[in-house]
C-alpha cells in the first residue's frame, strides 16, 4: 500500500531530515510512529500524501510514485490531521470548512449532507456547525480537522499528535475511532508522543530518531526495550514498567488496566 | 510564604454566553506552591488563567462577580502593567512567544521595554540563562534550537521578569516525553532555588503529579476536587469528572476495590514494588 524506498529528504535550509527510510505498510495495518522533537517523524508522514517529495529515493503509494501524482490526488486516498490545527483550518464556517473536500471531489449533494451530519455529530460540533472555526478552542479544533477528513473516507489515514489538547473522554472516543478504522481495513499511521495513548492499541511501532527508522516491529516488543526508546527519547508506557519490575510475571506485557487487574488478581497473581 | 492567588466567588460570563464559564469559584494558592489544574475541554480552565493574570476583565469583559487577587493587587482594579510584572504566562507553543534575532535578545526583551538600566538587564539575563541551563545558547537564533530548547527559551523570558507567578497553559503538549520530564524536573527546580509559584494546566497528568502540591479539578465551570495530588488521583470521582487517570493509577484504585491492601502513590515503580512484597508474603 505505502512503500519508501531508501527516502532521503533535504529541507531547503539544507537540514537532512530523513535518512535512507526504508519502510513498507500494508493495507489495513496501524501503524505508530514514535522518536524525539526533530525525528523526523512529520517529514515522514508529509511523504505520503506528496507534500512532500523525496530528494533521494522513492515514495510508492498504491505502486504509484508520488513524485508523479499531485497532491490533489494522492489525497483522495490519503487523509493528514495536521498536529496544528491553525495550519489546516480556512473556511468562513464548520460546515464549509467539512464540506470543502468533498465538493472538490465532487461527491454528489445528499451524500455531502449525510457526510456532514454524521461528522460533526460524531465529533461533537454540530452546535458549532455555523461558527467560524477559528472561534473553536484548542481541543475542538483538532475534532474539526479529523472531522474534515474522515468526512471523505480516504483509505490511508494519519493523525499527527492526535491527542495534544484532549480530555480523557475525547481520547477514548478517538481511541474508538482508530479501532474502528482498523476493523474497517483502514490504513491507519499515528505520530504521537502519548505512549499511554499508543499502548492499549497495540500497534505496529516505529521509532524514528535523528532522521531514522531506529526499530520497527510490534509495540509489545519494543516498548520493551528500555534503551532502544531511551536513545529515541520515548518514556515506556507505565504497564510496561510495571510488568518489567514484577518479580512474578505473565509472558508478556499488560495490554490494558484491565489485563493486569486480571492477571494480578488471578490464581498465579499476588493478590 | 503568605498567599499569592486569593480568588474569592468568583464568576464570570462571556458576553451573549448562555452559561457562565466560571461559577462560584474559590482557591488560595500559597506562595511557593505548585499547582495543577485539570479537567476536561470547555470546563473552564482558560476561562480561570485569564481572570489571574488580568486578561478577563482587561481585555475580555462580561458578567463579572466576586473578586481574584494576586500579590498585592485586586486583578480587575490594577494596571495590566502591574499585573504583568506579578504573573508570568508561558505559552504551549514556545513560537508564539520567541521572535528576537538571539537567545539572549530575546530574553532581554522584556527587560528592555521597561527601561530597565542596561547592567541590570546583563545580570538579570545571565542569571536567568544560568537558571535554566541555556548559558551556551546566548548567541543562538532561537529558530536554530530544538523544541525543547526553545522552551527553555521562552521560560527564560518570563523569569527573568522576575513574576510571582508562573501559569504554564500545557507546556508538555509538543514536547518529546524525555524532553517533558526534563521541563517538569526544571520547574521543580526553579520552585525550589526561586519561590516562584506555579500555576499548571496539563492533561499529561502521569507527568507533573510527582511535583505538584495540588491537584485542582474543575467541571463545568466549578472547583469540584482540590487535594494533594495522590489522594485526587485515588478519588473514585476524579474520573467521572472526565481527566485523565494514567493506568498505573487506575489500577491502584481497581485493586484496592478488589480487596488488595495497596496504600496511595504514583508510579509503576512504587506499585511494583508493594506488589512484590505482597507476593513474597504468601
Amino acid at each position: 500500500m505505502i512503500e519508501f524506498r531508501d527516502v532521503t529528504f533535504v529541507h531547503q535550509t539544507g537540514k537532512t531530515a530523513l535518512r535512507d527510510v526504508s519502510l513498507k505498510v500494508e493495507k489495513a495495518e496501524m501503524l505508530a510512529v514514535v522518536g524525539e522533537n526533530g525525528a523526523g517523524k512529520t517529514t515522514l508522514v508529509k511523504h505520503v500524501n506528496g507534500l512532500l517529495k523525496p530528494t533521494k529515493g522513492t515514495v510508492l503509494v498504491d505502486g504509484e510514485d508520488t513524485r508523479l501524482k499531485s497532491t490533489a490526488e494522492l489525497s483522495r486516498k490519503v487523509g493528514i490531521a495536521f498536529q496544528n490545527p491553525d495550519h489546516q483550518l480556512f473556511s468562513e464556517s464548520v460546515e464549509a470548512e467539512t464540506t470543502f473536500a468533498l465538493k472538490n471531489f465532487g461527491f454528489s449533494r445528499e451524500l455531502i449532507d449525510q457526510r456532514l451530519n454524521w461528522a460533526l455529530q460524531f465529533f461533537g460540533l454540530d452546535e458549532y456547525r455555523n461558527s467560524s472555526p477559528l472561534a473553536l478552542s484548542g481541543g475542538e479544533k483538532k475534532r474539526l480537522t479529523l472531522a474534515c477528513i474522515l468526512a471523505w473516507d480516504p483509505e490511508v489515514v494519519i493523525l499527527d499528535e492526535p491527542t495534544v489538547g484532549q480530555d480523557a473522554i475525547q481520547k477514548e472516543k478517538l481511541s474508538g475511532i482508530i479501532k474502528m478504522l482498523r476493523s474497517t481495513g483502514k490504513t491507519t499511521i499515528i505520530v504521537s508522543h502519548d505512549v499511554e495513548f499508543i499502548w492499549p492499541l497495540q500497534p505496529r511501532l516505529v521509532v524514528m530518531s535523528q532522521g531514522r527508522i531506529v526499530a520497527d516491529g510490534p509495540a509489545h516488543t519494543l516498548m520493551g526495550d528500555e534503551k532502544l526508546l531511551e536513545g529515541a527519547r520515548v518514556m515506556q508506557p507505565q504497564l510496561v514498567k510495571l510488568y518489567q519490575r514484577l518479580r512474578r510475571r505473565p509472558d508478556s506485557p499488560f495490554a490494558s488496566v484491565n489485563d493486569a487487574r486480571m492477571w494480578i488478581t488471578g490464581p498465579v497473581g499476588v493478590g | 510564604m503568605g498567599e499569592i492567588v486569593r480568588v474569592e466567588n468568583l464568576s464570570f460570563r462571556y458576553p451573549e454566553a448562555a452559561k457562565f464559564a466560571v461559577r462560584d469559584f474559590e482557591l488560595t494558592i500559597k506562595g511557593g506552591e505548585i499547582v495543577m489544574l485539570a479537567g476536561p475541554s470547555g470546563c473552564g480552565k482558560s476561562t480561570l488563567l485569564r481572570t489571574v493574570n488580568g486578561l478577563i476583565p482587561h481585555m475580555y469583559t462580561g458578567e463579572y462577580l466576586g473578586s481574584v487577587s494576586v500579590g498585592d493587587h485586586k486583578v480587575s482594579e490594577a494596571r495590566m502593567s502591574e499585573l504583568a510584572q506579578t504573573v508570568g504566562l508561558l505559552f504551549q507553543n514556545p513560537e508564539n512567544q520567541i521572535f528576537m534575532f538571539s537567545v539572549e535578545r530575546d530574553i532581554a526583551f522584556g527587560l528592555e521595554n521597561l527601561a530597565v538600566p542596561p547592567d541590570e538587564i546583563r545580570a538579570r539575563v545571565d542569571e536567568a540563562m544560568r537558571q535554566l541551563g541555556i548559558t551556551d545558547l546566548a548567541q543562538r537564533a532561537p529558530h536554530e534550537l530544538s523544541d525543547g530548547q526553545k522552551q527553555r527559551v521562552a521560560l527564560a523570558g518570563v523569569i527573568v521578569m522576575r513574576p510571582r507567578l508562573i501559569i504554564l497553559d500545557e507546556p508538555t503538549s509538543l514536547l518529546d516525553p524525555k524532553t517533558a520530564v526534563e521541563l517538569v524536573e526544571l520547574v521543580r527546580r526553579l520552585r525550589d532555588e526561586t519561590g516562584i509559584t506555579f500555576l499548571i494546566v496539563e492533561h499529561r497528568l502521569e507527568l507533573l503529579v510527582r511535583i505538584a502540591d495540588r491537584l485542582v479539578v474543575m467541571s463545568e465551570g466549578k472547583k469540584v476536587l482540590d487535594g494533594r495530588p495522590e489522594e485526587i488521583l485515588a478519588d473514585e470521582r476524579a474520573e467521572a469528572y472526565g481527566i485523565s487517570i494514567p493506568p498505573v493509577s487506575r489500577l491502584r484504585n481497581q485493586l484496592k476495590r478488589d480487596g488488595l491492601p495497596l496504600e496511595n502513590g504514583f508510579g509503576p515503580d512504587e506499585l511494583a514494588e508493594e506488589l512484590n512484597r505482597q507476593a513474597l508474603k504468601r
